[in-house]
C-alpha cells in the first residue's frame, strides 16, 4: 500500500491509533498516517457498516471522518498530527451516552 | 389517455395524498406540479404524524388531526401494496411534548385541560383523552439512554402521535398513484385556470388540459390560483430551519419537542417559524437557536456533529388551521391547504378525495371553510 517518501529531516511523532501506539511523521496528516496503517481505513460507516479509506484528501468527500482525541467525526486530512494524540477508527454508530 | 376526471394542481404531500385518494377510488386524474426549484414544504418538511397540542378554539382541528393520526396505519397498508413496499419507516410508540421549569409544566397541562374540554364540548362521544401529564421521573423513563438538562420539569406523552419519513412518503404516494395510472407531469407551472361548459380548463406552460373537476393544492402558490375563481384563500409562506446531526446509535424512542431520531440514526433538529416571506436562507442565529434548545433537553447532545441545515416554507393560514373550500361560483373547484400534510395525508387519502370525488365535502370539512377569515366574520 502506501508508504512516506524519505525524507530523513522529518521527526517520529507518536500518536494512538485505536489505543495502539503508532509512529507518525511531523507535517502529516491523520488522514495519510490511516492510508499507512492497516487495514488502511478511517471508519466503517454507521449504518451498512462499510469499511471507508481517505479519498479525496482535500476535505471534500468526509469519507476520512474519524474519532480524533474524543471529538468525533473529524476529517482527518485536514488535521495534522500532534504527539500524543489518541485516533480511534469508529464502527457503528456512535454512543453518545456512557 | 382519456380525459382526466379530476385535475389536481400540486404534487407535494397534499396534493399527491389526494391524487392517490381520488385514483385509489377509480378516478383518472392528472397530476401537475411545478419545477424542482419551486418552494416545496414537502420536502423540507420534518415528518412527525403529530396530534397533541394542536387545534385550540378549532376542536374541528382535533377532531381531523386525531382521525386522520387513527387512519395512518390502514392508509400506509394499502399505500405499500401499491407502490411496491417503499420503506417509509413509520412509527406511532407516541409523542413527547417537553416542559421547562414549573411554570413551563403548569401552561402545557392548562393547553392540554382546555384542549380536552373543547374537544369533549364539541363531541361528547369523541373518548377518552390520549394524553398524559408526567413528571421529570416518568419522562426519564421513558427516555432511559438520554440524561435530561436541569431545567427539564416534564412532558405531556400523547400515545396517538408518531412519525415517518416525509420524503419516502411523498415518493411512495407518487409511486402508488402512477401505480394505479394516475398521471403526474413534473415541470408543469400552471398559470391560468378557465371555468367553461361542464368542467374547466387548465393552462401551463406545457399545455391545456380540461378536466370536470380541479383541485388546487399548491401550496403558497394557491392563493393566487384560488383568486381566478374567485376564492380568497389567505395562505402564506413560513419558514422553518432544521437541524441534522450525524448518525448515532438509538436515544430517542419517541418524537420528542422538536427532535426525532430517524430510522438511519440521526436527529433532526426542528423548527423555527419566521414570517419572512419567500425567503429560504438559513441564519447562524437560527442554528444557535436551534442547537441551545437541543443542549437543554439533554447536556449529552453537545458532543454530536451537526450535518446538515436546511430551511424550507410552510403554507399556514391565519388560524393554523387547514382550508378546505369547493366555489360557490364554480362549483367542481376546490381548494385544500394546510400546515400538518403529513399529519393529515390518510384523512386526505381516505376522506377528502372521496368526497371531492362525490362533488360535494360532507359536514366534517365544513368547518374549515375559508368563509371563517372573511373580516365579516371576525369582527
Amino acid at each position: 500500500m502506501f508508504k512516506p517518501l524519505a525524507d530523513p529531516a522529518r521527526r517520529a511523532v507518536p500518536v494512538f491509533v485505536d489505543g495502539v501506539e503508532t509512529p507518525a511523521q511531523e507535517g502529516e496528516t491523520v488522514a495519510a498516517l490511516l492510508l499507512r496503517v492497516p487495514p488502511h481505513i478511517a471508519r466503517h460507516t454507521p449504518v451498512q457498516e462499510t469499511p471507508r479509506a481517505p479519498y479525496c484528501l482535500m476535505g471534500v468527500c468526509f469519507d476520512c471522518l474519524a474519532t480524533v482525541d474524543g471529538e468525533t467525526s473529524v476529517q482527518t486530512c485536514l488535521v495534522e498530527v500532534r504527539p500524543g494524540m489518541r485516533i480511534e477508527r469508529p464502527r457503528g454508530k456512535l454512543r453518545i451516552t456512557a | 389517455m382519456r380525459e382526466p376526471d379530476t385535475i389536481v394542481i400540486g404534487a407535494g404531500t397534499v396534493g399527491a395524498a389526494i391524487a392517490w385518494g381520488l385514483a385509489r377510488g377509480g378516478q383518472q386524474v392528472l397530476v401537475l406540479d411545478g419545477g424542482d426549484t419551486d418552494f416545496r414544504a414537502a420536502r423540507a418538511n420534518f415528518g412527525l404524524v403529530w396530534v397533541q397540542g394542536k387545534g385550540p378554539g378549532m376542536p374541528a382541528y382535533q377532531r381531523l388531526t386525531r382521525q386522520s393520526a387513527d387512519l395512518w396505519p390502514a392508509f400506509l397498508r394499502d399505500l405499500a401494496e401499491v407502490s411496491g413496499g417503499v420503506q417509509v419507516d413509520y412509527e406511532r410508540r407516541g409523542g413527547i411534548a417537553l416542559t421547562f421549569g414549573d411554570t413551563g409544566h403548569d401552561q402545557r397541562r392548562a393547553l392540554i385541560a382546555r384542549l380536552e374540554a373543547e374537544r369533549l364540548a364539541d363531541d361528547p362521544a369523541s373518548g377518552a383523552t390520549d394524553i398524559e401529564m408526567i413528571d421529570r421521573r416518568a419522562l426519564q423513563g421513558l427516555l432511559p439512554d438520554l440524561p435530561l438538562g436541569a431545567t427539564v420539569s416534564g412532558a405531556s406523552f400523547c400515545w396517538r402521535d408518531g412519525h415517518v419519513n416525509p420524503l419516502h412518503l411523498l415518493a411512495s404516494l407518487h409511486a402508488g398513484f402512477q401505480r394505479l395510472g394516475g398521471d403526474l407531469r413534473g415541470n408543469t407551472r400552471v398559470s391560468a385556470i378557465r371555468p367553461e361548459a361542464g368542467g374547466f380548463a387548465v393552462t401551463s406552460d406545457r399545455g391545456t388540459w380540461r378536466a370536470a373537476r380541479v383541485v388546487i393544492a399548491a401550496g403558497i402558490a394557491s392563493p393566487a390560483l384560488a383568486r381566478q375563481l374567485g376564492l380568497e384563500v389567505p395562505i402564506r409562506a413560513e419558514r422553518g430551519q432544521v437541524l441534522v446531526t450525524q448518525r448515532i446509535a438509538p436515544v430517542l424512542p419517541y418524537p420528542c419537542s422538536g427532535l426525532r431520531q430517524t430510522a438511519d440514526g440521526t436527529i433532526m433538529i426542528g423548527a423555527t417559524k419566521e414570517n419572512v416571506g419567500e425567503d429560504v436562507s438559513t441564519s447562524v442565529r437560527a442554528s444557535g437557536w436551534l442547537a441551545r434548545k437541543t443542549v437543554d433537553i439533554s447536556p449529552d447532545f453537545a458532543r454530536l456533529q451537526l450535518v446538515r441545515h436546511w430551511s424550507g416554507l410552510r403554507s399556514l393560514s391565519p388560524d393554523g388551521c387547514p382550508v378546505y373550500v369547493q366555489s360557490a361560483d364554480h362549483p367542481g373547484a376546490f381548494v385544500a391547504g394546510c400546515h400538518s400534510g403529513v399529519t393529515l395525508a390518510a384523512v386526505h387519502a381516505a376522506r377528502l378525495a372521496p368526497a371531492i370525488a362525490s362533488g360535494t365535502l360532507s359536514p366534517a370539512f365544513d368547518p374549515f371553510h375559508n368563509r371563517r377569515f372573511h373580516v365579516q366574520a371576525a369582527s
